[in-house]
């Protein structure tokens, strides 16, 4: 049984939340919490925290903008002080954004329709716990569903994060827009990573591919040796 | 007292939106309009205590993302 520890977060209007957690149980395995938005305190020793894809709070005002600022976000903002790992897919990246846990913001994808099919991604950076199950320029597919999933930073903030490494994954194909067709980024500490495609849509051949194990499987290795 | 504030993309930030509004105008067979940005404009209803730091604040933390946006508050009588 692995010591794996993770919290799956849910928000009114998350809909990833399940996938999340099953591909967390089917790769980490270990406990997973299902924790609710107006919980104010998280399960304790967390290992990896997750903040699904979804319309939390149905978007409204900016996407993630509301549940950015939700009980839990607090907990969360101190988790990553600590150094615990969070991942944000998709609508979670677009909350870890709102909420300054990334630089940047995520704007209505440049061709204004949502987008919901497989992408081809370029992996970047091998290095970080998130990318360390993948080869450099490895290319893997997985599939993306957003309206607002075009990447925005001014120029300074991204040939910054560029020079630090902290693109984790970039489109390999036009997609929705996104500054330098960056799909996928790390924070500072490198303990956070937020990205608009879905690696738990893609975790076995049932489901077109499992490109997105990998992902899972570094984060427990690189946490719990599992 | 109510207060209007006004949410608008920086300069510089690209508008899909603003570009699909101006492209349905130009459908419609209206000439003369060389650009569209859109925004958002949010109505607070304020009593006398709220001031205008508060107002700030508010909008600094979350009616507008300063990375992309920026606000103006004006405070109707």
């Amino acid at each position: 049984m692995s010591n794996f520890r993770a919290a799956v977060i849910t928000f009114p209007g998350s809909n990833c939340d399940r996938d999340m957690a099953v591909a967390i149980d089917e790769i980490c395995g270990g406990t997973i919490h299902r924790v609710w938005h107006g919980d104010a305190v998280l399960p304790e020793r967390l290992d990896l925290i997750a903040l699904p894809g979804g319309f939390s709070y149905g978007d409204y005002l900016r996407s993630g903008a509301m549940a950015a600022r939700s009980p839990v976000m607090r907990a969360v903002v101190e988790a990553v002080g600590r150094g615990v790992a969070v991942l944000g897919v998709c609508n979670g990246f677009q909350v870890l954004a709102e909420a300054g846990l990334l630089p940047g913001a995520l704007m209505r994808n440049a061709g204004i329709r949502f987008v919901c099919r497989e992408v081809a991604l370029t992996v970047e950076n091998t290095q970080s716990l998130f990318t360390a199950g993948y080869r450099k320029d490895q290319q893997i597919r997985i599939p993306v569903a957003h309206h607002d999933g075009n990447y925005f930073a001014d120029e300074a903030t991204l040939d910054r994060i560029e020079g630090e490494g902290r693109v984790a994954f970039r489109y390999a194909e036009p997609v929705n827009g996104s500054a330098r067709d960056i799909a996928g980024v790390l924070n500072e500490a490198g303990n956070v990573l937020g990205m608009m495609p879905h690696p738990e849509r893609m975790i076995e051949p049932a489901q077109g591919g499992s490109d997105g194990r990998a992902l899972f499987a570094a984060v427990a290795r690189g946490l719990v040796g599992a | 007292m109510k207060v209007r504030v006004y949410v608008s993309l920086k300069n510089g930030v690209l508008d899909p939106q603003g570009r699909a509004i101006h492209h349905a105008i130009e459908g419609l067979g209206f000439a003369g309009v060389s650009d569209v940005r859109a925004g958002r404009l949010i109505e607070l209803e304020v009593d006398g205590s709220v001031t205008d730091e508060a107002l700030d604040q508010m909008a600094k933390q979350l009616l507008a993302n300063m990375v992309i946006e920026n606000y103006r508050i004006e405070r109707v009588a």
